[in-house]
Parts: C-alpha cells; sequence; structure tokens
C-alpha cells in the first residue's frame, strides 16, 4: 500500500485512547502522522513538570489539561484529525459508554489497577472489543525484553514484568518504543480490514 | 490433562485442577492479575473453585503500573 492509499483507508476508523500519559500521548501522535480519522482520548490530569521525561507535551504546557494540551499538539501536526477529549477520570461505569463505537481502544494508564479495571469491564461487558494494551515497560535497556503477543481480543505491548518504582522509573525511550508498537498494532489491525 | 496457558501448552498430572492451585503449581506470585478461561473473565472470587479441564486455553495477565 502507498502512504496515500494508507491514509485513505485510515481516516474511516476510530481509535480510542484511555489515558493522555506516555503510552497514549505517544500512541496518539504516532497515529495522528499516519492519518487517523478520529481519537476519542481521555484524561483527569494536567500536564507535571514530572511528565516530560517521556510525555508528549511541552514546557508551556505545564499546568494545562492534558487532554486540552494533547489535542493542540495534535493539531499542529495533522489537521484532519478528528478529536474527541473527555476530561474525566475513567472508571467501570463510564469506560464502556464512552469508547463503545471505537474500532480499537488503546489501553494507555500508568497504574496497573486501572489497567485491570478496563480489561475487567470490556471482557464483562463487550467483549468483541478489540484492546491494545501497554504492559511492562519501566526501566532503560533490554529492548529485547519488549514484545508482542495475542490472547483473542486482547492484543499485549510490552515486557510484562518491569513495574515502575523510585529507583526504576518510566522513561521516554522505553515508554515511546511500547506506546509506538501499540500504534503500530492499531495500524496493522486496520489495515487488514 | 493438558491445557494451553498463554499460548503454550502445558502437560498436568491432575484430571481438574483449581485456578488457584494452579497459580500456585507455577508459582504466580504476582497480587495483580487478570485471568481468562477459553476466553471469558474468571475473577478473584472464583479462583478458589473453578476448575480447569483438559483442553482449556487459559490466560494469565500479569498487570505492572507504568505507562
Amino acid at each position: 500500500m502507498t502512504f496515500d492509499e494508507i491514509k485513505s483507508k485510515l481516516k474511516n476508523y476510530t481509535v480510542g485512547i484511555a489515558g493522555a500519559g506516555g503510552l497514549g500521548s505517544n500512541c496518539a501522535v504516532a497515529l495522528t502522522r499516519v492519518g487517523i480519522g478520529k481519537l476519542v482520548i481521555s484524561d483527569f490530569d494536567v500536564v507535571n513538570e514530572s511528565n516530560l521525561n517521556r510525555q508528549y507535551f511541552f514546557r508551556d504546557q505545564l499546568g494545562q489539561k492534558k487532554v486540552e494540551a494533547l489535542k493542540e499538539n495534535i493539531i499542529r501536526i495533522n489537521r484532519e484529525v478528528e478529536i474527541i477529549t473527555r476530561d474525566v477520570k475513567l472508571n467501570e461505569n463510564n469506560i464502556v459508554a464512552i469508547y463503545k463505537d471505537c474500532d480499537i481502544l488503546v489501553e494507555a494508564f500508568d497504574l496497573a489497577e486501572m489497567k485491570k479495571m478496563l480489561i475487567e469491564t470490556f471482557l464483562s461487558e463487550l467483549p468483541e472489543k478489540k484492546i491494545v494494551l501497554g504492559l511492562g515497560m519501566a526501566g532503560w535497556g533490554n529492548s529485547n525484553l519488549i514484545k508482542f503477543r495475542q490472547s483473542e481480543n486482547l492484543y499485549i505491548c510490552g515486557d510484562e514484568k518491569s513495574e515502575i518504582a523510585d529507583d526504576n522509573p518510566p522513561l521516554a525511550p522505553r515508554v515511546g518504543m511500547v506506546a509506538n508498537m501499540q500504534a503500530n498494532t492499531v495500524l496493522e489491525l486496520l489495515l487488514r480490514r | 490433562m493438558k491445557i494451553t496457558l498463554n499460548n503454550r501448552p502445558e502437560l498436568f498430572d491432575f484430571k481438574k485442577i483449581t485456578v488457584t492451585k494452579l497459580l500456585e503449581h507455577k508459582n504466580y506470585t504476582f497480587k495483580m492479575l487478570v485471568i481468562k478461561v477459553n476466553g471469558k473473565l474468571v475473577k478473584k472470587d472464583a479462583y478458589d473453585s473453578f476448575e480447569l479441564n483438559d483442553g482449556d486455553d487459559v490466560t494469565v495477565l500479569h498487570l505492572v503500573s507504568g505507562g
């Protein structure tokens, strides 16, 4: 497929992004560059100085709502993308309604309990939804431990092991690898349709 | 019995095994898990009673923070 063919195909699809931190912001930017039609992005947080080591925000956006800052950055790259933002904390009562119409959902939370909430809620209420998970990306090095596997409608990107800690923080290179792997998985699923 | 665990076939000497026993047997001591059996979610409160049978397809996801 040529890039024009890829763009004309991708513009028909909507991708949900649950969380606009390290995974969500970088994955959204990758999908924006290749011409995804529509993004539905949720996050309740504001841009913090500590986010700049991995998240797709800029110093002059500190204090801004992440969903608004990310929307600005997306528009600066590609004006064709339709962006729906939800300034909300996702939970088991609102997440299905927000993402049920998306073709694919990208899980982009930081906390394990939020990842669990998303997976369990969709497996219980909407098991046919395709979900691309980011699981395990703390620290640096060990590029070859980052992998991909599929379990029915769950597509898992990451090393599935490394947990963040004070002495093992999430950093731009490995978080970016997993975020872009998630975007790459989205492309694979959409372009094969 | 033979089950598929995370896409890999595994043989066990038991005829049946509960999810809890499987986790013990495999030394899966992670605290935050999502477990699917034949595509269906098995919640934590059912781990002690849910029995796995020959041929079952089991996915164990270990949820780690970071993103």
